[in-house]
């Protein structure tokens, strides 16, 4: 296998992945390296294997039953998906944000302090307690949830929803954040506040996010992606991407010709 | 004169005021229907409607009128006439509208709007009909008998020469005590049936499964209770009541509420089964993808949501038991008891309003006009549990739409 520790950092390293739902060819040999600390933006037009693809990382689509993914993906130089690898526990230490906010049924508290009950990371209320005020504060929610910690995640508006979602998947302290399409349910306010949220996680995290929206991808993201009926078509640093795209097809997808 | 010939009359009637409006409004047309404000066959409909439904309308009426007055001879000659009568006119007012302009669309549909109105209302009058008829006798009864005793006496005897005890306690500790063993065990097994046919069974398993157990939900009770009575309540005697002490009688509460434990399970599993697929994909997807496994999922994220609908199909499945009569004949017997053990045998309300009924009747005695008085009780009781289900199946429905 390739060695994944080159000249830069790198943290999901995939090869030659192909994903079948059924007989639907959905991604066509995909390779990617993603770095670490770094925001990654997959874009293209709908139904062209963005989310599929990022579905593969933590291995979302095992809950698929016709789904069947071959190729290579390792975290870390780690193979996810060797045998031996748990896909819950994959899961917890790579995150997910859903495109619809999730809240669970339960309370603010709940909903934050769900992923460290399951995991055990805390060994008495008190440190649950910070736990769940450190993410929240880190979802940017702290300050206007502080109140009403124990009222239903699912009375806030949208985009407190999505960033509730952020906080819970943070609170489990993965080392990855997978995001598939995290704003496209969102007020242009909300997206805002999202956004500089995802840059402030960059500290701490490698993020990969889908987006429909190019601007999006070029606001929050170092590196982009472009996946074209479900082959990855160019990947570079995202100012090239976006100012001089080497393949044509990404070149008019971005001028807005096609997609 | 019978009702036959005008039913036939408006019938025929009506099919053929179909076909005649519709030629006459494809003639109107000349030819060209585009010009035509509501189609030739909508112009069919408007006229066969027209004919029969004020027509019928009129039986009925007339039906409920001869009830009212007491009327018990053959109906007299005018009014099948009328009837037929009635039915002509809508057949020539309606043929004379037939016209380029005329919006027969929505004509008819006013008409269809009126069957579907006189539908639910037959519904709701039925059960104010029922109410009603319970509560005169109802009101009957306890002018003859004392309230107090009725509803607060520990004593069930009653004797058609006078002088009887008639408290309801018996019956409804017999009712709850049988209800209750029955949910104890319909309500585990169905609700993990539920959770494995939604959650964990293929889709192939679960399209054999779930018939299968709905089957159960097809057996008439009759023959649940021919199952209590010599499979259940013999086994139940022989390896658990005399062996233990308990007593030795086949009938008994527990093999009534067991037999009743299983015909209720299809109802818990089926309607849970349904509620937990409505819970979002995405809550379980926001579960998986924080790392906590299937069950993790199950236990805190979609039974939580599901719960509301769960506790409703509960309940349901209780009014179910409350009002069950056969497998109680036939499975605890007959005899009012207050007592605590479940291995002898009990009765319940439904089983005591049968028995009364039956037999010499005359509708006078309290010993009689008591069973009405238990069936209000009864009613009243199933009534509440069915609001109750009603109202915490809907607010669970707000919290997803």
């Amino acid at each position: 296998m390739k060695d994944t520790s080159m000249t830069k950092n790198i943290k999901i390293s995939a090869n030659n992945i192909d994903v079948y739902y059924g007989e639907k060819h959905a991604i066509k040999d995909v390779s990617v390296q993603i770095e670490d600390k770094t925001v990654t933006a997959f874009i293209g037009p709908s139904g062209c294997g963005k989310s599929t693809f990022l579905r593969c990382i933590n291995r979302m689509n095992d809950t698929i039953d016709i789904a069947r993914v071959t190729g290579h993906i390792a975290i870390d130089g780690e193979d996810i998906y060797d045998p031996r690898v748990d896909p819950v526990q994959l899961r917890a230490k790579v995150g997910m944000v859903f495109q619809k906010p999730n809240p669970f049924p339960k309370s603010i508290y709940d909903n934050v302090a769900y992923g460290p009950k399951i995991h055990g990371l805390s060994r008495n209320k008190a440190e649950l307690d910070e736990i769940v005020e450190k993410s929240l504060r880190r979802g940017a929610l702290w300050e206007e949830v502080k109140d009403r910690l124990h009222e239903p995640g699912t009375g806030l508006s949208g985009g407190q929803q999505q960033r509730l979602c952020i906080a819970r998947a943070v609170a489990t302290e993965p080392e990855v954040l997978l995001m598939d399409e995290p704003c496209s349910a969102l007020d242009p306010i909300a997206t805002a506040q999202v956004e500089e949220l995802i840059d402030e996680l960059r500290q701490s995290f490698s993020v990969v996010i889908v987006t429909h929206s190019m601007q999006q991808a070029a606001r929050v993201s170092q590196k982009t992606a472009f996946f074209h009926l479900g082959n990855m078509v160019e990947y570079d640093e995202t100012d090239k991407i976006f100012t001089n795209p080497e393949d044509p097809r990404t070149e008019s997808y971005i001028s807005g010709r096609i997609g | 004169m019978s009702l036959t010939l005008p039913l036939l009359f408006i019938a025929a009637l009506s099919v053929g005021g179909f076909f005649i409006a519709r030629s006459r409004a494809q003639s109107a047309a000349g030819g060209d229907i585009r010009k035509l404000a509501s189609l030739p066959r909508q112009h069919g409909l408007n006229t066969a409607l027209s004919t029969a439904i004020p027509a019928l309308f009129a039986i009925l009426a007339w039906l409920f009128a001869a009830r009212l007055l007491s009327y018990r001879d053959a109906a007299p000659i005018w009014v099948p006439l009328a009837i037929m009568l009635i039915a002509t006119l809508g057949f020539i007012l309606s043929i004379m509208r037939v016209s380029v302009t005329f919006r027969a669309r929505t004509a008819a549909e006013g008409w269809i709007r009126s069957l579907l109105i006189g539908a639910s209302v037959i519904a709701i009058l039925t059960t104010v009909g029922i109410v009603f008829s319970m509560l005169f006798e109802s009101i009957n009864f306890f002018s003859q008998y004392r309230w107090q005793d009725f509803f607060f006496s520990t004593n069930w005897a009653p004797n058609f020469r006078g002088n009887s005890d008639l408290g309801i306690l018996p019956l409804l500790w017999g009712t709850l005590y049988i209800s209750v063993i029955a949910l104890i065990f319909a309500v585990p097994i169905g609700l993990f049936a539920a959770v494995y046919l939604s959650e964990y069974a293929s889709r192939r398993t679960r399209s054999v499964f779930k018939p299968l157990i709905e089957i159960l939900a097809g057996i008439p009770t009759i023959v649940y209770g021919l199952f209590a009575l010599v499979t259940v309540g013999p086994f139940l005697r022989d390896y658990f009541a005399q062996p233990t002490g308990f007593g030795d009688s086949a009938s008994s509460v527990m093999t009534a509420g067991l037999v009743m434990g299983i015909m209720l399970i299809p109802f818990v599993s089926s309607l849970s089964d349904d509620i937990i697929n409505a819970v979002p994909q995405s809550l379980r997807d926001g579960s998986l993808g924080l790392g906590s496994t299937h069950s993790e999922t199950i236990r805190q994220v979609v039974l939580p949501a599901a719960l509301p609908g769960i506790v409703g199909a509960i309940l349901l499945a209780a009014s179910r038991a409350i009002g069950e009569t056969m497998i109680v004949v036939l499975g605890a017997g007959a005899a009012a008891r207050l007592d605590l053990n479940p291995f002898e045998a009990m009765t319940t309300v439904t089983v005591k309003i049968v028995s009364q009924l039956t037999g010499d009747t005359d509708f006078a005695s309290p010993e009689t006009l008591v069973a009405f008085a238990l069936g209000l009780t009864l009613f009243v009781i199933t009534l509440a549990l069915n609001v109750l289900a009603l109202y915490i199946v809907r607010r669970y429905r707000e919290q997803y739409e």
